[in-house]
């Protein structure tokens, strides 16, 4: 590899095992990058499991800001012993692989395209600290040290980002500076430092923020006004509603009483979770539950009662691999088909489709709002990738004229000016009938249910009745189209017959690969999916180009079956492009596929 | 239109309660059960109950599940929101809807089928949550809609219409809830209208979960010689053993207060519930002394009814969970919202 190459464009790998602490050390790794000034993500693949499994962190640094996997590997720290051959042979060639030298490994000298560099963490980390489990964690901090020495990492920048995690413990400043000073002066006296990888200063992030998609969709609750969460733990959903939990402690408490002014409830179970949520939005309040793709089906019977008694309810659904329990702790977009059409009967449901934690701050807080305008429940479609994974994003802002959409609500003045008020009437025709809050006045008063009801909110069996709300109800499928977040376009430098559509967590693969595949002389347009139903745009993409490759991360090619039912679109024009192993698609997966593509149309 | 609504019928001289409203404010649309339904004389023990109690039509939410106690909702008090729900998820919407505005009088009607199967999770939980609500059992023994089939609380031994044997044992809901740990349970027979009105105003006083199991015969499918849920088996094996007056705060106590047979409960409003005892060795206050005295008098096949166990003092899930007094739908948005510096100010740990 060459020198220039490599400086500020790089991929560190960290093999350990669970439960051993190398969480914060990664961490530290990953901000004093982002304080370097590099644009940088963080991809943690973890196991379903407390302690013992193996666990992986990728840190990916690049001077470009391309942001999604590549199927690279530059610096491997193998510190789990477990894994050793196989991070050793996921090196790339002209790569770096550091491991624990204090134990001697097999097959340690199996690759001679790559440089192995030991270094004797555990014995050092032994001779200096004394309690066991200092030991261990130490170990972690002392990788970074010597890091920091071979990747030109600002030590400086590490000793500030421990004082400010430690600020009130300062004991534990000194210890991990300790552990930093035992890793860097050891490469420095055994090895030639820096590496051709290595970091240098450059531009300026503090317009950035690093946060994973979870929390940054929790303050988009705290923004909207949410006050009601209802939930049952399931990963990788739950860390949204400890953050959401750790925002209100924080943002809602009265300073006068100390009384919250939220409620969080841990439900005995999905469908208790869903229900909760059913009543607090019926009742009035912004009200929303984070869960995943089991969780989805359990909640299913609530979902389909929610779209034809027309009650808003947001679901943030933190899509993981499928199908039943599939891999709890890895990635996928599998729950499109099953979200999109939740629950039995005809339905059909909004879905917005943030692609970062940005969108997911942002998105959360239009969930919100076109629940409520809508009158129906709207799915929030994350995946682990966003939810879980650290971010680099441009800083949240906020708009104080921000007012939230509450939708047709009547009050009690309007009410008490009414001759009579029917639930279901489209008294204007957007499909969208009023509806009015318990508490308020008698005249508000209507009976929700799930049974047959005719426009005026009464129980019916009558053929004609019937079909009039649920013919209603697709009128209003029809106003959603426009509200829905547009999709957006980034189009080729050169005008050309292929698109690609892609959504979610495959926008930064589908970025970078645009650009290598620009370089070998391949133009593809491109149009980013934001919410369902389809804008008008989408089917007009797909009409413009005689080949779009739907990008996207399930085995069932979900999306483009969505395009082709929902937009009427040429099936023969959509061609799939599948990414389903449960790691987050990397930029090499678009390239190879549409090269793939190009070539075989080209022999044909 | 497939429901009918009810002929409101002016009676010259009509008595009206605290509030200015007619007993018949507080009726809804016409009943579409059996006619001699026990459900039927729950729903008019409700009207007379909320009546009596002067509440406003519009501060009630009433809820329910699937099945013929549920659709009730719509049988009394037109003037409160209704929400007909999904097969045993009635809890789960209540819950919600009172965590979102705590200030709402809810009422839930649910079955035995609806509660003590598919929904039995959800009744332990509002139950061990001790939310805010009177939550009322419409039990039968049988699945009605579904054409008769055993309930989980048919009793061992119950005969069905068609002459099979139950040989399951049965589910007390009255025994589960005080086993959970309910702060009010109560059970109350549709056929006894002057001992079921003051337990359902008891209830709905009550601060927490109030559980009232009332066994309520249906006509149709479980009123006939070998059932254990029919008329005549409950009214030959008829156990009041707490009978409950209710007492509005300002109301003086008339009737004798004798300490060995009656016990006075002070609710949180300033009311009181006179408990009259059948048996005085037995304290409604005493969660083990209430389940002997259920067990001891179940297994001779008797049915126990009244206030059985008792508790005022019982956290709320509100009070766990420290949510503010205030209804939260009741808070305006500039309240909920941290605004644009407090998010610059979170951000700076993000760098």
């Amino acid at each position: 590899m060459s020198d220039a190459s490599h400086v500020n464009d790089f991929v560190i790998k960290i093999a350990t095992a669970n439960g051993t602490g190398s969480a914060s050390a990664n961490g530290l790794l990953m901000k004093a990058l982002f304080r370097m000034g590099l644009p940088v993500t963080g991809k943690n693949l973890f196991p379903s499991n407390i302690q013992g499994l193996p666990t992986w962190y990728e840190i990916r640094a690049n001077r470009d800001g391309y942001m999604s996997r590549t199927g690279r590997v530059d610096v491997m720290v193998a510190m789990n012993a477990q894994t050793y051959s196989q991070d050793l042979a996921e090196v790339s060639p002209g790569g770096f692989l550091i491991y624990d030298s204090t134990w001697p490994r097999r097959d340690m000298d199996q690759r001679d395209d790559i440089t192995v560099l030991g270094i004797p963490l555990a014995r050092m980390c032994n001779e200096h600290f004394d309690v066991a489990r200092i030991r261990i964690l130490m170990k972690n901090v002392a990788y970074v040290g010597a890091l920091a020495a071979l990747m030109d990492i600002d030590t400086e920048v590490l000793k500030t980002l421990l004082q400010e995690t430690f600020a009130s413990k300062p004991k534990l400043v000194e210890g991990n500076l300790e552990a930093i000073r035992l890793g860097y002066d050891y490469a420095k006296e055994h090895f030639t430092c820096p590496l051709p990888v290595r970091a240098e200063r450059m531009g300026d992030n503090r317009k950035h923020i690093l946060i994973d998609g979870n929390s940054a969709a929790a303050l988009g609750c705290v923004y909207a006004g949410a006050t009601v969460g209802a939930w049952y733990p399931i990963t990788p959903s739950t860390s949204l509603m400890d953050a959401f939990q750790g925002y209100c402690e924080r943002f809602r408490k009265d300073p006068e009483t100390g009384e919250n002014l939220f409620c969080i409830i841990q439900a005995e179970d999905e469908l208790a979770a869903a229900g909760m949520v059913l009543g607090a939005n019926w009742t009035g309040a912004r009200a929303f539950t984070p869960t995943s793709g089991p969780g989805i089906s359990l909640m299913s019977e609530f979902i389909g009662f929610a779209y034809y008694a027309e009650i808003p309810a947001v679901f943030f659904d933190v899509q993981r691999v499928g199908p039943s329990t599939g891999m709890p702790t890895r990635t996928q977009q599998c729950d499109l088909m099953t979200c999109a059409y939740a629950s039995h009967g005809d339905t059909r449901h909004p879905m917005l489709l943030p692609a970062n934690p940005h969108e997911c701050f942002e998105m959360a807080v239009q969930a919100f709002d076109l629940a409520e305008r809508l009158q129906t429940p709207v799915f929030f479609m994350s995946d682990l990738d966003i939810g879980m994974n650290d971010w680099m994003i441009p800083e949240l802002t906020w708009d104080d004229a921000y007012q939230p959409d509450r939708g047709k609500v009547l009050g009690p003045d309007e009410l008490e000016d009414m001759e009579r008020f029917y639930r279901y009437l489209d008294s204007d025709g957007d499909g969208i009938p009023h509806r009015t809050y318990p508490g308020t006045h008698h005249k508000g008063a209507y009976f929700v249910r799930g049974s047959g009801h005719n426009q005026y909110g009464g129980y019916t069996e009558d053929a004609e009745e019937y079909q009039q709300v649920v013919d209603r109800l697709l009128v209003k499928w029809d106003t959603a189209r426009d509200l829905v977040p547009a999709p957006v376009l980034t189009p080729a430098e050169q005008k050309s017959d292929l698109g690609i559509i892609a959504f979610g967590s495959s926008d930064g693969a589908v970025i970078e690969a645009m650009d290598r595949l620009a370089d070998t002389g391949v133009h593809v347009d491109y149009l980013r999916l934001r919410g369902f139903p389809f804008a008008d745009a989408v089917a007009e993409f797909i009409e413009a180009h005689e080949t779009v490759f739907v990008v996207e991360q399930n085995r069932d090619a979900q999306m483009r079956l969505l395009l082709i039912q929902e937009t009427g679109a040429d099936p023969a024009r959509l061609a799939s492009l599948l990414h389903y192993n449960g790691l987050p698609i990397p930029s090499d997966a678009v390239v190879d596929g549409i090269t793939e593509h190009i070539l075989k149309e080209a022999a044909a | 239109m497939t429901f009918i609504a009810k002929p409101k019928i002016k009676l010259p001289g009509e008595q009206l309660n605290e509030i200015g409203l007619k007993r018949s404010d507080y009726e809804g649309v016409l009943s579409t059960l059996c006619a001699g339904c026990g459900h039927d004389s729950i729903t008019a023990a409700i009207v007379q109950a909320f009546w009596e109690l002067s509440i406003a039509p519009k501060d009630v939410v009433k809820l329910s599940g699937i099945g013929c106690s549920s659709k009730t909702p719509a049988y009394f008090i037109s003037g409160a929101h209704g929400f007909n729900s999904v097969h045993g998820r009635m809890p789960a919407v209540a819950s919600g809807a009172l965590a979102a505005n705590r200030d709402l009088v809810a009422i839930g009607v649910s079955g035995d089928g609806d509660s003590l199967s598919i929904g039995f999770g959800q009744f332990g939980h509002a139950v061990r949550r001790n939310v805010n609500m009177l939550y009322i059992i419409e039990n039968n023994g049988v699945y009605g809609l579904t054409k008769g089939q055993f309930s989980a609380s048919a009793d061992r031994g119950s005969k069905s219409k068609r002459g099979a044997v139950n040989r399951m044992r049965s589910i007390d809901p009255v025994a589960t809830a005080i086993a959970l740990g309910g702060s009010f349970v109560a059970r109350g027979f549709s056929g006894d209208r002057e001992q079921l009105v003051p337990l359902i105003k008891a209830g709905i006083k009550h601060r927490g979960c109030a559980v009232i199991d009332v066994i309520s015969p249906c006509v149709t499918f479980n009123d006939h010689e070998g059932s254990t849920k029919s008329y005549a088996y409950t009214r030959s094996h008829y156990n009041p053993a707490v009978n409950a007056e209710y007492i509005a705060p300002a109301e003086e106590i008339k009737a004798n207060y004798d300490k060995g047979e009656t016990m006075l409960v002070t609710l949180h409003d300033g009311s009181r519930i006179l408990l009259r005892k059948a048996d005085s060795s037995f304290p409604p206050t005493l969660r083990s002394a209430a389940m002997r005295y259920l067990e001891a008098h179940s297994s001779r096949g008797e049915v126990v009814t009244g206030v059985l166990y008792i508790n005022e003092d019982m956290p709320l899930v509100h009070d766990i969970a420290g949510t503010t007094a205030t209804p939260l739908t009741d808070l305006p948005y500039e309240r909920l919202s941290p605004g644009s510096e407090a998010l610059n100010r979170l951000q700076k740990r993000m760098r």
